[in-house]
């Protein structure tokens, strides 16, 4: 070229498909790839979404959008669904609610937001589509809420909009429950407040009697101040304090006693006796460490609640990606998006490969293959042809079909499940935490010691007895005590969140930090939950030929083998023909080849049939007529589960596997991992888990892992549930914690974290038993002043938080 | 010193006004998304109908 190469060219002037690979999507900022670069057009774009982003943007003046530095960095997905769902009557009867302003209002979760962009672009749909009034997206949780008018615009398109942003919006499942919470949580954010507030000021009077003491303030002012901390307290305790009395109440009611009882024993005292001293103008006042204690106590607990909302808000967002769409076929062939609660039986739903049922029925027409292992736990995929039934939950994997509905919504054989699983978490037993424990033993002491001061003082100077007594219940109030345990488990669960752990609840982490039995599920769990070629038995120049056959298959199989030699040439195949019955046959370079099952290989071809892994399901291969190689298809164990088990199993875990599937099956995966044969078993049913769980769980504490539907009911029966990486709703929703990435060694992550965090809880209860022996001495001896105890107390309560917050429960495990 | 009988209630009406705008603000929602007006008090809302 004659060119002189001192200025770069112009994009519209390069032509050569070489040159333009680093060209950036104007939209995400991703490469152009060749393919789609467009030489004489201004912007180029990565992919068809991109652009349909940009054009609109464009049309409705938004193009400041690009001038913010943070990109999408991720392409516009586009699913080109239609959204019509989201119109039905039974969509807004669940997830819609409408305003007092005649407006109708939804909230729904995005995919796809990460930044501050994103606010932008969600908040400004009003302008782009006619009739919303409003789309506010709250980043933290994805969240969007959409007010729009339902005259003017159907959430359809609304829907379809996102979408085509970049957002595909997914109807959010917990709106009841979120009111309930935000409720809750706004409460207790009045109570600190008020708390606090009050908590500050009766330490503003406290200062100025304690500088009375040094340098003499007339008795005036004195029992003005006095009168004046006592005027504040009150409220404290009547309003915020309230909470800790009436718990203390209902422990009481129930026999049994928690943490709250010594806290409103020693409230409740130090009030009372507070109050009759200031009445009597004589005598010890603690309304400056009263106030202090409610305040730091409500943060602890606030602290608590919402590390644990956090983990399980994430949990309860993933259920919102989970399909919420059936497409119904009319009488006259067209097809509507419904919700799947809105089918009822009769009705034919048409299914498309990779997609879940979404009711039980009759397959009426097509013929595939359906993976139940969510349901049953069974790894190999299940043939379904033409009047076999079909369950919700499982997922179709090869080729579309129509379904009759038998049995839909509650009446499903799922949510029978779900019911199980709800009984069985009802019936499961409250685990106690150690702080609780630790009350019963602490009131009885502080209520002796409290005795015994009182006694040993009446003798020496029975003026002072009440008050020395009263002085010892205050400061042994557990404030410490009580916070420990919360601070350290919320400062671990954000840190698990961080990690990938949802921890649900702080018992979960209790009851994993102690090593005892762990029962693992196969499929999903210690497997890939995949079709994938895991034994090849026959020589390498017949690979091109299989895949050449296989190549336009959407089968697992096919997608096996192509996926275990990705860079294989091949050359078209003519005259392939699906067999019925597992086999497809076809002419490769002019030689015949035959791929399928044992049984149609053998009708076609002559040759021995290699024995492979019993666990596996055979595929054979025949060329010209003969067979000549066999290839083990199956469920790929996880890369780190055999290092993860035994990694469990040197910290004394003793591990279970318990599966649906094929008994021979889940030995080879227990040898494989290291795991003993008696300790495997297969042919489980949902219900034979629940009852194997409940009966370990009589023996002792039980961990159970699992994925699917089938796992639910026994995950919601054991000590703890974990509920793995890809796994169904049900069982998320049963499990105590969730993992979010795939493979065991996060399980083993969880285990050392809950053991270290452990640690921080008993280190931070000697701390506070420490501080609560000396400021009981000091009682006992009757030293304890009103100052001591204003200082002493915040001082046990601040080196507790101190040491939670400095703990390092859930980082990153050197491996 | 006879002043504090005036002055410190009204300090004290001062506490009870400030937490009642709290309460105020918590009832209203203030308080329940802390993250997003973080982000988007940086967009200018020039183009905005509203």
């Amino acid at each position: 070229m004659g060119i002189s190469r001192a200025e770069p060219l112009p994009y519209a002037e390069i032509t050569s498909p070489h040159v333009v690979e680093r060209t950036a999507c104007v939209h995400c900022g991703l490469d152009v790839p060749s393919g789609a670069f467009q030489p004489d057009a201004a912007q180029q774009f990565c992919c068809a979404g991109c652009r349909t982003a940009y054009a609109i943007l464009h049309e409705h003046g938004l193009d400041r959008y690009y001038d913010f530095a943070e990109q999408r960095g991720a392409p516009v997905r586009v699913t080109g669904r239609s959204y019509e769902e989201f119109d039905h009557p039974a969509f807004h009867e669940l997830y819609v609610r409408t305003r007092v302003d005649g407006l109708s209002e939804v909230e729904l979760y995005l995919e796809g937001v990460h930044c501050a962009s994103c606010v932008w672009l969600v908040e400004r749909v009003p302008l782009i589509v006619r009739g919303v009034a409003s789309t506010e997206l709250e980043i933290r949780r994805s969240m969007a809420r959409v007010i729009w008018d339902q005259s003017a615009v159907p959430l359809s398109v609304v829907a379809r909009r996102l979408e085509s942003l970049g957002y595909p919006p997914h109807p959010f499942r917990g709106v009841a429950r979120d009111a309930i919470r935000r409720r809750e949580d706004r409460a207790m954010l009045v109570r600190i407040g008020v708390a606090g507030a009050i908590a500050v000021n009766t330490m503003l009077a406290a200062l100025a009697l304690y500088s009375g003491w040094l340098g003499g303030m007339e008795h005036e002012y004195e029992r003005f101040f006095r009168w004046i901390s006592f005027a504040l307290v009150t409220p404290a305790l009547l309003w915020p304090g309230r909470v800790f009395f009436s718990s203390a109440i209902a422990a009481l009611r129930a026999r049994s006693l928690h943490m709250d009882v010594p806290i409103a024993l020693a409230l409740g005292a130090g009030y009372v006796q507070g109050a009759i001293n200031t009445v009597r103008d004589n005598g010890p006042v603690y309304f400056d460490g009263l106030a202090m204690l409610t305040f730091l106590l409500l943060v602890g607990r606030y602290l608590q609640q919402r590390g644990q909302r956090a983990a399980a808000d994430s949990a309860e967002l993933l259920y919102s990606l989970t399909p919420s769409t059936a497409r119904v076929v009319d009488i006259d062939g067209g097809i509507r998006e419904l919700p799947p609660q809105a089918l009822v039986p009769g009705m034919i739903i048409d299914v498309r490969a990779g997609e879940s049922f979404g009711a039980d029925g009759v397959v009426v027409s097509g013929r595939t293959q359906i993976d139940s292992s969510l349901l049953t736990g069974e790894s190999r995929p299940v043939t379904a042809g033409e009047g076999e039934r079909v369950f919700a939950g499982t997922v179709n994997i090869a080729a579309p079909i129509r379904v009759q509905v038998e049995e839909s919504g509650e009446t499903s054989r799922v949510a029978k499940i779900m019911r199980q699983v709800e009984e069985s978490s009802r019936r499961r037993a409250p685990v106690v935490a150690t702080a609780n424990r630790l009350a019963g033993y602490f009131v009885g002491a502080v209520l002796v010691l409290a005795a015994i001061t009182f006694v040993a003082w009446w003798f020496v100077d029975s003026a002072r007895a009440v008050d020395n007594a009263i002085a010892l219940l205050i400061v042994t109030c557990p404030c410490a005590l009580a916070l420990s345990t919360p601070l350290a488990v919320s400062v671990a669960i954000g840190r698990a969140a961080r990690a990938g752990v949802f921890v649900k609840g702080g018992d979960a982490l209790e009851q994993l930090a102690t090593p005892g039995r762990l029962v693992l599920d196969k499929t999903g769990t210690i497997t890939e939950a995949r079709t994938a070629l895991v034994a090849w038995d026959g020589p390498d120049w017949v690979k091109p030929l299989v895949l050449a056959l296989e190549e336009g298959s959407s089968h697992p199989i096919a997608a096996a083998f192509r996926a275990a030699w990705p860079n294989v040439d091949t050359t078209p195949a003519r005259d392939s023909v699906h067999g019925i019955g597992g086999g497809i046959e076809g002419r490769v370079d002019g030689r015949c080849v035959v791929v399928g099952s044992p049984r149609f290989v053998h009708a076609r071809a002559r040759g021995d049939a290699r024995v492979i892994d019993v666990s596996l399901t055979p595929v054979l291969v025949a060329v010209d007529g003969e067979i000549v190689a066999a290839a083990g298809i199956g469920d790929p164990v996880r890369a780190d589960a055999a290092d993860s088990i035994a990694r469990l199993e040197s910290s004394g875990w003793s591990i279970a596997i318990l599966s649906g599937d094929a008994p021979s099956v889940v030995r080879a995966v227990g040898e494989c991992v290291g795991v003993d044969a008696d300790s495997c078993t297969g042919g489980a049913s949902p219900e034979t888990k629940l009852e194997t769980i409940e009966a370990a769980r009589a023996r002792g504490p039980v961990v159970m892992v699992g994925d699917g539907i089938n796992d639910a009911a026994a995950i919601a029966a054991a000590s703890v549930g974990v509920g793995v990486h890809g796994g169904a709703e049900a069982c998320l929703a049963s499990a105590d914690v969730y993992l979010t990435k795939p493979g065991l060694s996060t399980l083993v992550q969880l285990t050392e974290g809950a053991a270290r965090t452990m640690r921080v809880i008993r280190r931070n209860l000697a701390f506070s038993l420490i501080y609560n022996l000396i400021g009981a001495a000091l009682a006992m001896r009757g030293q304890l002043t009103p100052l001591v105890a204003a200082i002493l107390m915040p001082a046990s309560s601040l080196t507790v938080v101190i040491a939670s917050w400095r703990s390092r429960t859930f980082d990153e495990v050197p491996t | 010193m006879s002043v504090l009988y005036i002055v410190l209630p009204l300090a004290l009406l001062v506490v009870a006004a400030a937490v009642a705008a709290f309460v105020w603000a918590t009832r209203h929602g203030q308080f329940d998304d802390l993250d997003t007006p973080a982000v988007r008090m940086l967009h200018d809302d020039t183009e905005r109908k509203r």
